[in-house]
């Protein structure tokens, strides 16, 4: 018997993206891009006493084949504008923003982010992700300018000089003293001066110092340089490894690597993206889970995943039908433009699939659910309740990104069943006690504290 | 004289207001001016007296006396919150006011202020607008990094370095307008379909690569978000010279001019007019606006006394771009109502005291003009810009969709 407290299971909640995994057709479906949806998923989330509600970003439209990509979700509204927005018609959950270091500077971005925490009251994140394509650089002032080896590079200054924003007005700047006159201590605050290899700055930072002092850190990085990166930089982690196992060892792997940042165990939160489906019944679960599957995979996304693999095009296959005789295309570049490329090796890929087809009859529809399709939590409330504490508990993750299927109503079964299972637990609050992110997270707190003494004795 | 045309009115936001001690004056919050509670509670004060918008002041550096960088004094208001999201915020408690945020095109990227705006445009169901402000301050440029300049003062423009380099900045500028207004087009209305049947959710022939390339940069497109929900949001521009006139012909819905007396605003208009011939602009004319500091009181006397007031804990008499009116509410809807025979549209008067002036505004001065039958006494229904007399325009590449044309079919 373990002797260990039990640990907080933090949640997060995504609002859905553009990927198939997000079903449009469902007559349940709502606007992915009008602030009602917004509005409602948050405040579904704050009603749960979730940690916070994450919003992706997208900087180009994804393209297969030089066309827009037309199956799944296109476009969706600007995090930043939408968050702050959703500060408004919230009181406590935090609002996190994912911003590309790539395809952003320091001073807007970091003056942005602490304008949403002052707004908030100390409820801001920012999820730092990177890219290096020239694709998405097509729509930005310096194109792709950036080699992808060195896309880790830039995020760490970037963030090294935003906190060096954040910290430039000292703790003490603002006297607001309407009888003296001191509106600040100093004659210039927010003085900074950076001199790296990504960004050559310098002059008065603009914004006083907000509430959480350093908007929450997230990154998703899952190379080494990115784990690396997380570990030195990061309050949390948008973690993929949401299966046991792996997550366990990625768990201990980042864990082990806080050390030698002088950092706590406890100082990094590591939360994997997980879907889940709910059910009156575990068979009804089951059900349930099947149908979403076949939502997610409609027969001209399951032939848009194959063509993925194969590289050519396939539109005149039979998504219900057999696979294609011939073999993928190895011979051009990747069809797929605005995402990651997923497959290393399309035609080993291609024969493992093959013979699973055989083996149990599958179609390619049927081959592509089996392949791609994956929801991490199928149950009932009390099943999905218990595998989800027994995943912190056993430390496979400190909490959850929970990514509802539906917009916007997908998280409101959850919130009404599966939370108050969690609450019982005593893994989950039943009301906020903190008014910042930080403070939900038990996060310590941040940024440089002293530096106002440090001027005021210059 | 024919009928009175009805007069809109707009009131700029800037921290505790324009006056540079404004933030010593009793009735200012300035502890609470980097809060939520402080810019709602404007807007709503603003919305409570039907104003057609408010502006929000905005920079890329800490604010100053002096155009070179900071001026080492303590005395006054530092710090400020990005204004875009400032107005995010105000969206969704406020109803029908125009939310008009200033941001700057030189130092961002246009296909970021793109997003911001058709966001804060759907946020605010339909009544965004967006000030872009050209800064030729070499501090802020030092802040970005996009732009390596010289350093130069207001004083020595007319010089012709000094004037390349203020035309490039505005030429910038100019296209960054232009790549923001394609992209707010470059989804048709219809866009999203959601076609069960074929599994489309969007019909591809309806958005548009913008495919804007410029001295200054390129951008391909299409835009994040869908068309906003005014089509266009409104592109509002302060303007005190010929190159920002014309930059405001070329790029803006409406102008904010700061003619010092009556006189100066038939100069003003005719400037204007002038602008708009020259760039050849294709649009409807633009909307005039005069900008004015307002000091109120119920007589006279004790507006002076205020703002000498202010003055003296300044240390310096309060001089602006803008005509200063320090008077009484009546005097001052005389001048609004006297100038607007000029030819103007509007104005947008800038509180010398948020704290006391706004609420004059509201509380004495639209009263005024309502009893004189030259002021809305409700919102009308419809959308920001049509309240402006901006009709929504159809995306320009509406009838660019061709993909399914037998021409191309028979390729």
């Amino acid at each position: 018997m373990s002797t260990k407290p039990l640990k907080q299971v933090i949640l997060a909640a995504y609002f859905p993206g553009v990927n198939n995994t997000t079903v449009w057709h469902d007559p349940r479906s709502r606007s992915q891009i009008e602030f009602d949806s917004f509005i409602h998923l948050a405040q579904t989330a704050e009603r749960g006493k979730l940690d916070f509600f994450f919003l992706a970003e997208g900087l180009r439209l994804r393209e297969q084949g030089g066309k827009i990509h037309d199956l799944d979700t296109v476009g969706r509204p600007d995090s930043l504008t939408v968050l702050t927005a959703l500060a408004a018609v919230t009181s406590h959950i935090g609002l996190a923003a994912t911003l590309n270091a790539t395809f952003h500077e320091p001073y807007e971005l970091a003056r942005q982010l602490a304008t949403l925490d002052h707004l908030s009251g100390g409820r801001a994140a920012w999820n730092v992700v990177t890219s290096s394509d020239a694709f998405t650089g097509e729509n930005f002032r310096k194109g792709g300018f950036l080699d992808y080896e060195d896309r880790y590079e830039r995020a760490g200054e970037f963030v090294r000089t935003a906190r060096e924003l954040w910290d430039s007005w000292a703790e003490d700047e603002l006297v607001i003293d309407t009888a003296s006159g001191e509106f600040t201590r100093s004659g210039s605050p927010g003085q900074f001066d950076h001199h790296g290899s990504q960004f050559d700055i310098h002059g008065n930072f603009n914004v006083p110092r907000s509430p959480q002092r350093h908007p929450v850190i997230l990154q998703a990085g899952d190379s080494d340089g990115g784990r690396e990166l997380a570990a030195e930089t990061a309050d949390a982690i948008f973690s993929r490894h949401n299966v046991l196992a792996p997550a366990q060892a990625f768990y201990s792997d980042i864990k082990n690597r806080l050390h030698k940042y002088g950092r706590n165990r406890d100082d990094l939160k590591i939360l994997p993206g997980v879907s889940f489906v709910l059910g009156e019944t575990p068979e009804d679960a089951k059900e349930q889970a099947r149908i979403v599957l076949r939502q997610q995979f409609s027969p001209q996304t399951a032939i848009l995943l194959l063509e993925q693999v194969w590289n050519r095009d396939l539109s005149a296959y039979d998504a219900e039908g057999p696979l294609p005789d011939i073999d993928p295309d190895v011979s051009t570049t990747s069809i797929i433009q605005g995402r990651a490329r997923i497959h290393s090796d399309p035609l080993k890929i291609a024969a493992q699939w093959r013979a699973l087809a055989e083996e149990k009859n599958l179609s390619i529809r049927d081959l592509v659910i089996e392949t791609s399709g994956r929801l991490t939590f199928v149950g009932t409330p009390s099943q999905v309740a218990e595998q989800m504490n027994n995943f912190v508990q056993t430390d496979g993750s400190d909490g959850f990104v929970l990514a509802p299927h539906l917009t916007p109503t997908g998280l409101d079964g959850f919130v009404d069943t599966v939370v108050p299972l969690l609450q019982e637990r005593g893994v989950l609050r039943t009301e906020y006690e903190t008014t910042t992110l930080r403070g939900h997270l038990g996060l310590p707190a941040a940024g440089v504290i002293d530096a106002g003494a440090r001027v005021a004795t210059a | 004289m024919g009928e009175p045309r009805p007069l809109h009115l707009a009131v700029a936001l800037d921290g505790t207001g324009f006056h540079p001690a404004s933030w010593r004056d009793p009735s200012a919050r300035p502890t609470e001016i980097f809060t939520a509670k402080y810019w709602t509670s404007l807007a709503l004060t603003a919305e409570r007296g039907l104003l057609d918008f408010v502006t929000i002041e905005d920079s890329l550096g800490l604010q100053s006396s002096k155009f070179g960088g900071p001026d080492g004094r303590n005395d006054q208001v530092r710090g400020r919150l990005d204004a875009v999201l400032i107005a995010s915020l105000i969206g969704p408690v406020t109803r029908r006011i125009g939310l008009v945020p200033t941001a700057v095109p030189t130092h961002t990227e246009p296909f970021h202020l793109a997003s911001a705006f058709a966001t804060l445009d759907y946020v605010s169901n339909g009544r965004a607008g967006w000030r872009p402000q050209v800064s030729g301050r070499q501090s802020e440029a030092a802040h970005v990094g996009f732009h390596t300049f010289e350093p130069f003062e207001p004083t020595e423009l007319g010089e012709p370095a000094v004037d390349r380099l203020v035309r490039d900045l505005f030429d910038e500028a100019t296209d960054a307008v232009e790549v923001v207004r394609r992209l707010w087009d470059s989804w048709e209305d219809d866009a999203i379909i959601k076609d069960k049947p074929t599994g489309r959710y969007i019909d591809r022939d309806k958005l548009h690569y913008v495919d804007f390339e410029g001295r200054f940069f390129s951008v391909k497109g299409p835009s994040i978000v869908p068309r906003p929900p005014q089509g266009q949001p409104v592109v509002a521009a302060l303007a005190h010279s010929t190159i920002p006139f014309e930059f405001a012909a070329r790029s803006a819905d409406l102008v904010f001019v700061t003619p010092p007396d009556t006189a100066g605003v038939d100069t003003w208009v005719a400037d204007i007019r002038t602008a708009e011939r020259t760039v050849e602009r294709p649009d409807a004319p633009l909307k005039i606006y005069a900008d004015l500091v307002v000091f109120l009181d119920h007589d006279r006397a004790a507006a002076e006394r205020r703002k000498e007031h202010l003055d003296a804990l300044d240390g310096h008499a309060y001089r602006s771009d803008a005509a200063v009116f320090v008077g009484t509410p009546g005097d001052l809807v005389d001048r609004l109502l006297e100038w607007q025979t000029h030819g103007l549209d509007g104005f947008r008067l800038r509180p010398g005291v948020i704290g006391h002036d706004l609420d004059a505004i509201v509380d004495q001065v639209v009263p005024e003009l309502q009893r004189r039958g030259a002021f809305r006494t409700e919102y009308e229904d419809g959308l920001f810009r049509e309240r402006l007399g901006l009709p929504r325009p159809v995306s320009r590449y509406a009838t660019t969709a061709i993909e399914h044309s037998p021409i191309k079919e028979s390729r």
